[in-house]
């Protein structure tokens, strides 16, 4: 095998976590994190799992610290929003072998509800965080962070963002060291979390924080590269790269260890150089912690707080530096686009794929005049034109609880349908509760789940009722529909949201129930199904027929076309090369003139 | 500075093979001896929507994204998304672009028109613009899956690496399948003429 090669982040972290002997691996998929287990299921001395959600997740990873093994938890940022939980708890009993929490934050939400900046997990939590800016320290740094984990006893936070899970570059590659299969040991007092023992605890938190604090100073992750002392930069991660491509020259101090802070190193830097900036990616996490320390710092009034930096960006925060001022002004220059050539081109925003499930469901929904709570998944893009059936969205699973509250926000005699839609693997996250909720308190909302027998969004992992495992086993399939009967819902319909009729008749039958009612509708992915179904003939609009109403135009099918006809009318087509053969269109149409191919 | 980074965008429309593409460019200027580094985004963007590609390569790279109005080369595997990545372009970069339309939904149902001055308006910035006909390449050398393999021939002709690599690259890469087209597509992309009758050189 090569000894350098081309990682993206996310594959270093999971090369880290084999090269340090890890046991267990637990997550659920998350953009910018879903790589990192998919990767590490190559390694065959471990046992990795796609679990129900990241709580679950950080919990089996903490149960195998507690037996004494390493474990990694990987999540993308509000992943540990569900995962805090324990692991606000798990700083107090500390761990047994290394435990290490990805958190993959998005800056600039390229695939997310909001762009939270999770380094104050780690302050919030106690324990200590790492942060690498390249392929090559995520590899090194999730080493680190199972040794430092083992040494202070305590999960470690590695903080990470897009442009490091997803960026590839080189990594030199080590020969791994062999995984310690764990046996848990009885210690009640450091394991079982009653108030007596938690207090006792606390005082180890903080005698730890003490510790770490003056490691901080020390350890090697976090240097100071003298240059220029005119202006001297503190930061860390990716900023960090983007700082060295646009002043090269100018002294920076590279924290690799952000929490708990280097504070002498900092003191000690900061009276070396004339003028002190942090440069950091959206909240002023370090600047506010540097100013503590009664430091004039520059930070957040010159670089932004939304959204990701560039070294664009970083460049105008220093364009009035005196020092490097020609250097900046002149990287930070960016052409006044006025040329024809920067007119607006054509937005292309994502769809639902040609063949999408979720297509006819919402084009029926839609008719309802329902209320729609929605949820995190691909049927997201529902809330976009020309579907546009989507009122709310908020977080994995929040669409119950979501139309729960509106519907009881309303009037008795206010009879709007409430309607809340997610998939199956985010019912499966953290939607059951909120359903146990609606029968419990006996709620008359409808839930409907779109069962595609896949996670879609993040690019196809297995979930419970996929029935699949990560490490490709075969697993009981979650039967959803015994589940909500279980959980006490008399209305349970399944249909197939290719079939528009049925789907109506089962969507206006569950409204006007006085009571909770659940309609999954059951198709899996366009994605995941290629070649396993039998194939259906593309669909075609006979000219003789189409009348140009364009009513077809409205499921925002990207195989459907518009067609100039010499009348000077536009009429439909349908691109063969993209139909799948879905039937939705042949459904819609009013004039019957589409249909589906000869064979 | 560390030295001259060369800087290539690659641009498409999501499923258009962009990723396996900036995989193998990276594995070739890997091999060639050069610090590399590539950027790009995964998950909601790809259903059908733009995709880009950042790939950097020189002594030693920094920022893995390519800051607007540097890119030295820009990749487009689809014509409108080439006018979309312009600003990236610097002035008088040069512009490789798949003759491939594919219609965004909005156009593909007659709300908003397709451009049709693309060639024109890319002109006014980049020096070179080669028009490529990618997929009908792609399909005389046998799969039109083949039509990002038949692009990054075509850019090979604007990079100093040695064709033995490339091929190398794409025998590593597609040993299991479609490797006679791939092999053949790129050939066809390589033996574009250039403009101006331009050979092989370095950007610098």
């Amino acid at each position: 095998m090569k000894t350098t090669i081309l990682l993206s982040g996310n594959e270093a972290i999971a090369r880290g976590a084999y090269e340090a002997g890890v046991r267990v691996a637990a997550g659920y998929p998350g953009t910018p994190s879903t790589e990192i287990l998919e990767s590490i299921i190559q390694y065959d001395t471990l046992y990795a799992e796609w679990s129900p959600n990241e709580k679950v997740a950080f919990e089996v990873a903490l149960g195998a610290a507690y037996g004494g093994a390493r474990a990694l938890a990987t999540m993308k940022h509000v992943g540990v929003n569900v995962a805090s939980d324990p692991l606000l708890t798990a700083s107090y009993t500390g761990v047994n072998g290394g435990l290490v929490l990805v958190s993959a934050d998005d800056p600039g939400m390229h695939s997310s509800q909001n762009e939270q900046d999770n380094r104050h997990y780690a302050r919030f939590a106690k324990i200590p965080m790492l942060e690498p800016s390249n392929s090559q320290e995520a590899k090194d740094f999730t080493i680190r962070a199972f040794e430092l984990s083992e040494e202070y006893d305590t999960p470690v936070l590695l903080r990470t963002t897009t442009r490091v899970n997803h960026a590839k570059s080189v990594v030199r590659v080590s020969e791994p060291r062999e995984p310690v299969f764990g046996r848990f040991e009885r210690n009640p007092e450091k394991y079982v979390m009653i108030p007596a023992y938690g207090l006792k605890r606390h005082v180890v938190v903080e005698e730890r924080m003490n510790r770490l604090r003056e490691l901080a100073n020390s350890i090697d992750l976090n240097a100071i590269e003298w240059g220029d002392t005119s202006i001297g930069v503190i930061t860390s991660g990716i900023s960090y790269q983007y700082v060295k491509e646009v002043l090269p020259d100018v002294s920076i101090l590279k924290l690799g260890m952000t929490y708990p802070l280097a504070e002498e190193l900092v003191r000690q830097f900061a009276s070396k150089v004339q003028k002190l900036y942090v440069v950091e990616e959206l909240d002023p996490f370090i600047e506010e912690q540097v100013r503590a320390l009664h430091l004039d710092v520059i930070g957040k009034e010159r670089f932004p707080i939304i959204g990701e930096l560039n070294p664009k960006l970083v460049a105008a925060g220093f364009a009035c530096v005196s020092r490097g001022e020609a250097f900046a002004a002149e990287a930070c220059k960016i052409e006044k686009p006025d040329g024809k050539c920067f007119a607006p081109t054509p937005k292309r925003p994502p769809v639902l794929c040609p063949g999408c499930p979720h297509r006819g469901f919402f084009h029926v929904l839609k008719k309802l005049n329902a209320i729609v709570t929605g949820d995190i998944g691909c049927y997201t893009l529902s809330a976009l034109p020309p579907l546009e059936t989507m009122d709310t969205c908020v977080c994995m699973g929040a669409s119950i609880g979501n139309a729960l509250g509106i519907k009881r926000a309303m009037p008795d005699d206010d009879k709007t349908p409430v309607v809340a839609v997610l998939g199956d693997s985010t019912f499966v996250h953290s939607g059951i509760t909120g359903l146990i909720d609606a029968v419990y308190n006996g709620t008359a909302a409808t839930i409907c789940i779109l069962d595609n027998s896949i996670t879609a969004m993040t690019g196809g992992q297995d979930n419970p009722a996929s029935g699949k495992t990560l490490m490709g086993e075969d697993a009981p399939k979650l039967d959803l529909a015994g589940l909500a009967r279980a959980i006490g819902v008399e209305d349970v319909l399944t249909v197939s949201p290719r079939d528009l009729k049925a789907l109506e008749l089962a969507l206006k039958y569950a409204i006007q129930t006085d009571k909770p009612s659940v309609v999954i509708a059951e198709q899996p992915c366009v994605l995941i199904d290629k070649g396993k179904s039998v194939k259906l003939s593309p669909a075609a609009v006979d000219p003789e027929k189409c009348t140009g109403c364009q009513l077809c135009f409205r499921i925002g099918c990207p195989a459907i076309e518009s067609r100039l006809a010499e009348d000077g009318k536009i009429y439909a087509q349908i691109n063969a090369n993209l139909c799948i053969g879905c039937s939705v269109c042949i459904q819609v149409c009013r004039c019957q003139a589409i249909g589906r191919c000869a064979q | 500075m560390s030295g001259k980074v060369t800087n290539i965008r690659l641009v498409g429309v999501g499923g258009q093979g962009i990723l396996v593409a900036s995989e193998l460019l990276c594995d070739v200027l890997l091999t060639s001896g050069y610090d590399v580094k590539k950027s790009e985004v995964h998950g909601m963007a790809q259903r059908g929507g733009t995709v880009n590609s950042d790939v950097r390569f020189g002594q030693i790279v920094y920022s893995p994204t390519i800051p607007d109005g540097e890119a030295d080369i820009l990749l487009a595997f689809e014509k409108m998304e080439a006018l979309r990545s312009i600003l990236s372009l610097k002035a008088g970069g040069v512009a490789i672009v798949s003759e491939q339309r594919i219609l965004p939904t909005a156009v593909a149902i007659g709300k908003v028109e397709y451009p049709s001055d693309i060639a024109e308006r890319l002109r006014e910035r980049a020096g070179e613009v080669l028009a490529v006909d990618a997929l009908g390449m792609a399909i005389q050398a046998g799969s039109k899956r083949s039509a990002n393999i038949c692009l990054l021939g075509a850019l090979s002709g604007f990079l100093e690496v040695d064709e033995s690599l490339w091929e190398g690259a794409i025998r590593d890469r597609f040993r299991h399948k479609g490797l006679e087209a791939n092999l053949k597509a790129f050939a066809l992309g390589r033996s574009m003429p250039k403009p101006e009758g331009r050979s092989k050189r370095d950007l610098e």
